[in-house]
């Protein structure tokens, strides 16, 4: 049922990936997406494949774990490679009705899936490796130098933080007004597609109640405990960078160097 | 007639690092007719095994069969008695005033009378019905939102939201918490007089050791996911080792007596439930220290 659901996709581990402050896990994932992008070559994509696959079994995360988080874009993958399969010019291979298959086609199809396997799986392994209070944590310390021009770093930071916090809470709740209602005899999974919606009233009501009731005791209890924003607060698990943290950066950046020469 | 546990054993998110077993090897049986308290730590399974009662969750391994009818119905053709046994037996969730959602308390406890497909009058008839069983006036309340009501009055709504399905078991998730004791008092007294006068069978998990040694004739104690122990309330409260074990304590009156007696009064009995007899049973024992000295 819904409480078999996990929140995000954290999985728990002390591979090195799990170690690494997760600033630099941003920042470097940001750097290789930029990397997937702009360079092209075929050296490239095999360097950039390996280190994914590399960091993959290095995170610990079981490999099915993995290619189930490419599921949701399978279909988008699938019609990417046919569209270039059958719409790039060049040297005919086969002919299907209207349409030819070039060796072109089938080299620039590939190359595009390839591209959008290693965003997903890059940025899989962020969130797989990294808790999502880390996560918040991180882009707090890394917007906080923008709040100079406007960017309100703490609020953005704390409004994710409670998003996050509510999310196993609310879907906790669905599941135990779900079931109070069921026991009523209602039933969500038969009858039309009218009939189904109008069965949601009865889960959708009590769960905004207490959705909002829940908000103002947390707006509440905050206020009770002083809470005025982000100004002058300290952290209880403050981030810090250690060697594994300088070693990837050196890694990234030889990697940087080595693509540019590639060119 | 009865509902029968079948060494059921639960694990929540099987085959994950969440994996978390609730139940384990739990066999018990639930007797038409009886009062049964379900007393246990937070977390000891209580409310994993209420909800396999009526069919919310399925065990894992084991079978919950309520009158002859397993609640997980091997073929097609069983699917229809077993949500029928579903239906007999009625779920009182903690805090059951939060599931209300109509506009009138009306609405909200035909609702359940509804999707049973009954005709209007009898969902009417079953509306006042249980509305008379809470002792909530069907004039003065029918047409109200369930919104502004008191706590207590929210409760009793949604407690006859359930009562409307006419349960023969009656599961009940501590009925009383977070109810001033004005709200305990009624809600219990109202528990009790629907077990006397309809014969229904409840079933209600509690943290009061006093309210379950007053009403239920038999308690069942849950300890990390295992039924620890399982019989009368004397018999059950008896074994200090087992409900310490299990984060509970005995009834005041029987903390009492025990005490007296440990202090020198020649008590029989330290086995009494209530007030009443703890009474008796000290006015005896003074009888008999006083005969003594005479």
């Amino acid at each position: 049922m819904l409480s078999d659901i996990t929140i995000g996709q954290y999985y728990p581990g002390r591979s090195v990936l799990h170690r690494l402050d997760p600033r630099t896990k941003i920042v470097l994932l940001l750097f290789f997406l930029f990397a997937v992008f702009a360079f092209s070559s075929a050296p490239a994509y095999a360097i950039l494949s390996a280190l994914t696959l590399a960091l993959m079994l290095a995170s610990g995360v079981p490999m099915r774990m993995m290619v189930r988080s490419l599921r949701p874009i399978m279909w988008i993958i699938f019609f990417t490679f046919l569209i270039h399969l059958l719409s790039t010019p060049g040297e005919a291979l086969a002919k299907i009705w209207a349409f030819t298959v070039t060796r072109e086609g089938i080299e620039q199809g590939f190359f595009i899936s390839l591209r959008l396997v290693l965003l997903i799986f890059l940025s899989s392994l962020l969130t797989f490796t990294t808790s999502p209070l880390a996560l918040t944590d991180a882009l707090e310390r890394l917007l906080a130098p923008f709040r100079c021009v406007g960017v309100p770093a703490h609020e953005l930071a704390m409004m994710m933080t409670i998003a996050l916090r509510f999310v196993p809470t609310l879907i906790q709740e669905t599941d135990r007004i779900m079931k109070a209602q069921q026991s009523r005899g209602a039933d969500f999974t038969e009858g039309s597609i009218l009939k189904r919606l109008r069965a949601l009233i009865p889960i959708l009501v009590p769960l905004f109640l207490s959705a909002f009731r829940r908000a103002d005791d947390l707006a509440m209890a905050m206020e009770a405990r002083c809470y005025h924003g982000g100004e002058g607060r300290t952290q209880m698990k403050a981030l810090h960078f250690a060697t594994l943290d300088y070693v990837s950066w050196g890694v990234a950046a030889a990697l940087y160097g080595l693509f540019f020469s590639l060119r | 007639m009865s509902i029968e546990i079948k060494h059921i054993s639960y694990t929540y998110m099987p085959k994950t690092p969440f994996e978390r077993q609730a139940l384990k090897e739990v066999t018990a049986t639930i007797e038409e007719g009886t009062f049964t308290a379900i007393a246990g730590h937070t977390g000891s399974g209580k409310s994993t095994l209420l909800q396999h009662l009526n069919g919310l969750l399925h065990p894992t391994e084991g079978h919950v069969v309520v009158d002859g009818v397993d609640l997980l119905p091997q073929k097609k053709s069983e699917k229809k008695a077993a949500r029928a046994a579903r239906m007999k037996v009625g779920m009182v969730f903690q805090y059951p005033e939060q599931q209300l959602f109509e506009e009138t308390v009306e609405a909200d406890i035909a609702f359940g009378p509804k999707n049973l497909e009954l005709s209007g009058e009898d969902v009417a008839s079953r509306v006042r019905e249980s509305m008379e069983l809470v002792h909530l006036d069907y004039e003065r309340f029918h047409a109200r939102s369930p919104f502004v009501l008191s706590g207590g009055q929210m409760r009793r709504v949604a407690i006859a939201g359930i009562l409307a399905l006419r349960p023969k078991y009656l599961v009940l998730d501590e009925p009383t918490a977070g109810l001033d004791p004005r709200g305990r008092k009624e809600i219990l007294s109202m528990v009790t007089a629907l077990h006397r006068r309809k014969k229904t069978t409840v079933i209600f998990v509690s943290h009061n050791m006093d309210d379950i040694a007053r009403l239920a004739r038999h308690l069942l104690v849950f300890n990390k996911g295992m039924l620890v122990a399982d019989g009368t309330p004397q018999a059950v409260f008896g074994q200090t080792d087992v409900l310490r074990e299990a984060g509970l304590r005995q009834p005041h009156v029987m903390t009492l007596l025990r005490h007296l007696r440990e202090a020198g009064l020649p008590l029989e009995r330290t086995d009494v439930l209530t007030a009443e007899e703890a009474e008796q049973a000290i006015c005896a024992a003074l009888k008999k220290m006083r005969g003594e000295k005479s």
